[in-house]
């Protein structure tokens, strides 16, 4: 069929969509918003039991120019939101976001003034964990979610 | 009442050199409490540092005793580390603009609690070094812990950043 038999062995074609997903889903690295208790689940989520290396993404970037998923992890009240979305919006595309744990989703148990009900009020978040702390498997589901869905984009365009 | 020697020789001191500005002492679940008049404050928590070594000032609370006359309270806690003893001092204040003496020239600490008080409670401490909100922003119009302050807040109070990126 077509090229592939005048290549011989030791070459493979492909979709330059499936190899460009295929490397930024293997190769997310996330920007660690950790803002509460979560973020000790979310250490947990990196370090060597759960090792979220298996999925490329144990290179937590405290640089948003170096990194491609936001996890928020904890409550984010009015003060912080700002800091949250400046950092949010140095990350370079393509980004997803995180949203862990009950307090990120929605507010959780800080139902007051001071806190934002859920980052969602002005950040695109791709995926909700939940629970109050979340496993750091739940994280982990998260993370394979948020490769299923790189892994459906359609990450090359035609330049018109 | 059951008071220690010390806090005993407190409130001795106190009725004898300071009768008129003190209203009322009482003991609850444990701890001693001395309702004074406000504007007596700063002299007497000189003269409680000074004569009975209450060198450590914990907390500066407020309180709102929302429907009652005088509706704020201000509350510090006191202690003693060479008696191990501890105390609470109270003044009640007005509801309209409700305004106490800082005690930051007798303890440096009282600072930051006063300005914790003044954002929460909306209590104005003269003479403080720096009168601003320690929580809140400094452009929100309202006092969270009074208790007409709904649960949420207000909608709209505070902003949040905007989620169309800037383009410059
Ligand atoms: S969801 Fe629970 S563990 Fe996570 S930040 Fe909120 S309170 Fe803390």
């Amino acid at each position: 069929m077509g090229i592939e038999n005048s290549l011989g062995d030791g070459f493979l074609t492909t979709k330059v969509d499936s190899l460009t997903n295929w490397a930024r889903s293997n190769a997310a690295w996330p920007m660690p918003m950790g803002l509460a208790c979560c973020a000790i689940e979310m250490m947990a989520f990196a370090a060597p039991k759960y090792d979220a290396a298996r999925f490329g993404s144990e290179v937590m970037r405290f640089s948003p120019r170096q990194s491609d998923l936001m996890i928020v992890a904890g409550w984010v009240n009015y003060k912080m939101a700002h800091a949250v979305r400046r950092i949010w919006d140095q990350m370079p595309d393509p980004k997803w976001c995180i949203a862990m744990g009950a307090c990120a989703s929605t507010g959780g148990m800080h139902r007051c003034y001071g806190v934002v009900q859920g980052c969602d009020n002005f950040l695109p978040v791709d995926a909700y964990v939940s629970g109050c702390p979340p496993r750091p498997d739940a994280l982990l589901h998260a993370l394979m979610k948020i490769q299923d869905k790189i892994r459906t984009e359609h990450s090359t365009k035609l330049d018109t | 009442m059951e008071l220690s020697e010390t806090l005993q020789s407190v409130v001795d001191d106190l009725s004898e050199n300071y009768s008129e500005h003190l209203i009322d002492v009482y003991q609850s679940t444990g701890d001693t409490f001395i309702r004074l008049q406000p504007d007596s404050i700063v002299e007497v928590c000189k003269y409680i540092k000074n004569e009975h070594h209450f060198i450590y000032l914990a907390d500066i609370l407020g309180a709102d005793r929302f429907t009652s006359e005088e509706r704020f309270e201000v509350i510090y806690n006191i202690v003693s580390l060479r008696d191990r003893e501890r105390l609470f001092l109270k003044v009640w204040l007005e509801e309209e603009e409700p305004t106490v003496d800082s005690i930051t020239d007798v303890w440096q600490s009282a600072s930051w609690h006063e300005r914790q008080v003044y954002d929460m409670f909306g209590v104005r401490f003269n003479n403080h070094p720096d009168m601003r909100r320690i929580y809140m922003p400094e452009d929100f119009d309202y006092y969270p812990l009074r208790k007409e302050f709904p649960l949420l807040g207000i909608p709209g109070s505070i902003e949040l950043p905007s989620s169309t990126p800037d383009t410059e």
